[in-house]
This record gives C-alpha cells, sequence and structure tokens, in this order.
C-alpha cells in the first residue's frame, strides 16, 4: 500500500491509498478532494492543480518541473519554493508517505 | 398513472452533466448548501473532461476511466442525486417543474440549466449518409474510434478547434487528412490571421491538405455510406469516414419555450440569473447581458459561471467576473489563450512564428484584450496581468522579445 496525505485549505490532514501510475492531481481528484479544479484535466495547460509538497519520504526523487511547469506556477500569486503541479508527478511506491498541501485559489 | 404523480422535489436540480452542471453541484455543497440536489444529465456517462474528447481520447492515448471529473463515489458522499441518460423536454417557471423525455416530471427550488450545446449538423444533401461524425459526446467519439482502422480517408468539415486538434489525431495515426474550410482561414471565427496562417502551415507541413473558401455542397455515398465530399466548386474529395466540427448550437429550446430572455443563447445577469425566477443558466449556453455579447463556449467559462451561480443561490452575490482562457494541443503545439479578443482592432506578434514559439496579442484602441500564446506559457503567465489590467503598451515594446511582458512599462495608466 503507497499512502498520500493531502492536508486541505481548511488545515485538516487526510490519508488514503494512492493508486500507482495514475498523477499525484488524478490521485487528489479521485479521492474526493474537490478543491482541486484541476480543469485542463491534467495537460499543464493551467495552473489550478497547485499543491505544496510538505513532506517527501527521505528516498524519494520528484521528477524535476519542466520550463513550463514552472512559468505556469509563476504566475501564481501563492507560489512557494515547495510549489508543483499536481498533475506533472506520476504516483508510485517511492512516494508513499507524501504529504501534499492544496494551495490557495488564484 | 399521469405523470404528474410522479413528481419528485429538489431544492436545486441542474440540468446539464458536463463541467458546468458537475462543478454547480460541487460548488453548491463547498458553500454549504444543505438542500436536495439533483443532477440530471443527457449523456449516461458520469461528468467526465469533454476536451479530451478530441484530443488523447481520440488518439487512444487516454482511457475513459482517467477522465471522469469526480470519481463515482463522489456524487453519492455529497448527496448529488444523479440522473443520467435523460433530456429535459420542458421546463415550466410557473409551477417550477421540469420534465423529462421519459415522462418523469421533478419540481425544484432553483434550477440551474447548464445543458451546453448539440453539434450543428451538416444540412447539404447526403448529410443523413452512413460514415459522418461529430465530436461533442462521449458516445459520438467512441462511434467515430470504431470506424477508424478500416478508414484511411477523412475529411474534416470545418477548421476550428475541433476540426484541427481531430486533424492532429488522424495524421499521427497515419490516415489521410482533407479539412475542408468555408472561410478563407482556419480558426477565422476565434483567431487573429497570424494564429491562422501558422495552423495551416503547421498541418499542411504534416500532410494536412487543407482547402480554404471551399462549401461543401452534397455528400455522395455508396450502399447508404458516404464516399465522397462534393464542393461547390464541382470538385470530389474521396472519404472513408467524414467529420464535422461546425461549432454547436446550444441547447436551450426547453428555456426559451418557457419565457426566458435569449438573444444567442439564454441572457443572464453578473450572477448567471436568467429573466426567469429561481432559473439561472450557466456555460456554453449562456450569454452574459453585460459582457463582450457573445456566449463562450470553454470549460473556464462554465466551470468559473457554474461557482458564480451556485454561490448566488447559496446567498453571496458576487458579480462573475474571471479572466477567460482557454487551451488547444495540436501535434506538440500548446496553444493558451488568455481573455477574449471580441472586438479587436490590431494584432502585434510577438516572436517569429517560425520558431514555433511565439504570441499573437490582441489590442482595442491600444490596450490588450487577449493573447494566444504557442509554445510561449511565459507570456501566457505574464500577459494575463496586462489583459486584466487592459494595459496600455506602445506596440513596439509588446513584440521586444529580449524583454519579457513583465518588464514593460506601460505607456500610460
Amino acid at each position: 500500500m503507497a499512502t498520500i496525505s493531502v492536508r486541505t485549505r481548511n488545515g485538516e490532514l487526510h490519508s488514503f491509498d494512492g493508486r500507482i501510475g495514475a498523477s499525484l492531481m488524478e490521485n487528489i481528484r479521485n479521492a474526493g478532494f474537490d478543491e482541486l479544479l484541476a480543469m485542463c484535466g491534467g495537460c499543464l495547460s493551467c495552473a489550478t492543480c497547485h499543491v505544496y509538497v510538505e513532506q517527501l519520504p527521505s528516498s524519494a526523487n520528484l521528477p524535476v518541473s519542466s520550463i513550463d511547469e514552472t512559468e505556469l506556477l509563476e504566475g501564481s500569486d501563492y507560489r512557494r519554493e515547495n510549489s508543483r503541479l499536481s498533475c506533472q508527478i506520476p504516483f508510485d511506491e517511492t512516494l508513499s508517505g507524501i504529504v501534499i498541501g492544496i494551495a490557495p485559489e488564484d | 398513472m399521469k405523470p404528474g404523480n410522479l413528481t419528485q422535489s429538489f431544492d436545486c436540480v441542474i440540468v446539464g452533466g458536463g463541467h458546468g452542471g458537475s462543478q454547480t453541484a460541487a460548488a453548491l455543497r463547498q458553500c454549504g448548501f444543505t438542500g436536495s440536489i439533483a443532477l440530471i444529465g443527457a449523456e449516461p456517462e458520469i461528468p467526465y473532461d469533454r476536451p479530451s474528447l478530441s484530443k488523447d481520447y481520440l488518439a487512444g492515448k487516454k482511457t475513459f476511466d482517467r477522465m471522469h471529473l469526480r470519481p463515482q463515489d463522489f456524487w453519492g458522499a455529497r448527496e448529488v442525486e444523479l440522473l443520467l441518460g435523460r433530456h429535459v423536454r420542458t421546463v415550466d417557471p410557473t409551477t417550477h417543474t421540469v420534465m423529462t423525455d421519459r415522462g418523469e416530471q421533478f419540481s425544484y427550488g432553483q434550477l440551474v440549466w447548464a445543458a451546453g450545446g448539440d453539434p450543428r449538423k451538416l444540412s447539404c444533401p447526403g448529410s443523413d449518409l452512413a460514415g459522418i461524425f461529430y465530436i461533442r459526446s462521449k458516445a459520438d467519439c467512441d462511434a467515430l474510434i470504431d470506424v477508424l482502422p478500416g478508414a484511411r480517408r477523412i475529411v474534416i468539415i470545418g477548421g476550428g478547434y475541433v476540426g484541427l486538434e481531430a486533424a492532429a489525431v488522424f495524421r499521427e495515426i497515419g490516415k489521410d487528412v482533407t479539412l475542408v474550410e468555408a472561410l478563407d482561414r482556419v480558426l477565422a471565427r476565434v483567431a487573429g490571421e497570424p494564429v491562422s496562417r501558422f495552423y495551416e502551415k503547421e498541418h499542411r507541413a504534416r500532410g494536412v491538405d487543407i482547402r480554404l473558401n471551399s462549401n461543401v455542397a452534397s455528400l455522395q455515398g455508396v450502399n447508404g455510406r458516404v464516399s465522397r465530399v462534393v464542393l461547390e466548386t464541382g470538385d470530389a474529395i474521396a472519404a472513408d469516414v467524414v467529420v464535422v466540427g461546425i461549432g454547436i448550437i446550444p441547447s436551450v429550446g426547453p428555456l426559451v419555450t418557457a419565457g426566458a430572455k435569449s438573444t444567442n443563447g439564454i441572457d443572464i445577469d453578473a450572477v448567471c440569473r436568467t429573466s426567469l425566477a429561481d432559473i439561472y443558466c450557466i456555460g456554453d449556453c449562456a450569454r452574459l447581458e453585460n459582457g463582450p455579447g457573445i456566449r463562450i463556449e470553454s470549460v473556464q467559462n462554465a466551470t468559473d459561471q457554474a461557482i458564480t451561480a451556485a454561490k448566488a443561490i447559496c446567498g453571496e452575490f458576487k458579480a462573475y467576473d474571471a479572466t477567460p482562457w482557454f487551451w488547444s494541443n495540436q501535434y506538440d503545439l500548446k496553444m493558451q489563450t488568455v481573455g477574449l479578443n471580441y472586438g479587436f482592432d490590431s494584432v502585434v506578434t510577438r516572436g517569429d512564428p517560425a520558431t514555433r514559439s511565439f504570441c499573437v496579442m490582441y489590442l482595442k484602441k491600444g490596450a490588450v484584450l487577449a493573447l494566444d500564446c504557442i509554445n510561449s506559457p511565459r507570456d501566457y503567465v505574464q500577459g494575463r496581468k496586462l489583459v486584466e489590467s487592459a494595459a496600455r503598451i506602445d506596440p513596439a515594446a509588446l513584440a521586444d522579445t529580449s524583454r519579457q511582458l513583465k518588464e514593460i512599462d506601460l505607456v500610460m495608466s
């Protein structure tokens, strides 16, 4: 079992079993968190799946942000050092235990 | 039994199971709406991501289970009753009831009409032949996908986004593609000429035979199945399959019959209310009275109007003022649009289209209205601010790629 923890905008933390192979965005959406709009469906055309990576398992490596992802995040008023677009991170076993916070809506 | 005996009551009835309808239901719950909610959808599937149909789904790159906007159990958990596979045929604003094509009657406290549109159909002779497809619903797309293995020559009628996206998919899977456009350029209704010419060049370079200024006179067939598209010039194009993408017609008949004020689509005020009491309208089929005067067909518009309507139903009247944005993916080209170029009087091209990374900026009386950014997410992101402030900037400065858009000074405020 591979776990994902999501902190919603009101600060509550929820954990659930993630689906391997699906993106973090799909996992968050499929777990029923409706704060994440993910309007473009995961094709890297918007920034409505913006999350903060709060904790990463020590052995895990996230894929490096592409230039496009970095540019799109740049447009958010809530960008932080640990900002990512969750559609750009495929979920796998090495990420089990990851803690994600949903960024405020721009 | 009379239909009236079957009346079921909901505090809110949402008509339409697309992006707008589903977001209305989700947003109502987020706003704390505790009443009963029914979502009546014409399609049998739970709400899904429609833009993928003409892109990754058609290409076989994305399976349908990855396109659900919310998981199946979400709707039950939020106590949203999904009534799928039904068309609402009549709305009675006096008794606050709607009736479906199954003869069911539902009464509503508030009604949100988010029925979107139906593809505009061909009307020329031969339009009823087999082998003619539209891309609007999953069922449309599945029917097309089923015949693709046996099709070599595909004729696309209509050079809008759907037609161009489909052309890109068909070329990528090795089909012969001819695209027929009635006007003198593709994307004529939605983009400026530099964008049109760029996409024509890209598609032609990949082997799409684009025929501009070409009206279809008739479709001809063999044994009831389309085999040729005949143009008004008399030219005929052989076709195993014809795909039609000539826009949508807003699905508003029952609301218009009920007396809702309509122009092109249903007229709505700043919080998405129609002229009928307790009836809202959002998305592709709605037209803001105090807006640009056109309907806007986009996921962003449907989603953000859904939130506006849901808030209004919950007593928070906040005028719709979202910045429009849109995207289209064709081949390796990502286009992102911010703003609405409706009414522009000049364009500035920033960057060289030959580099396949550039943007076209639309201005009206010197103020930035909108940008179409191709493989240029930085300009898309930075240009948003210019659109939102209707910035007035020297065109030469806008075109100067040695400076980022965020570094450019305003000519005047």
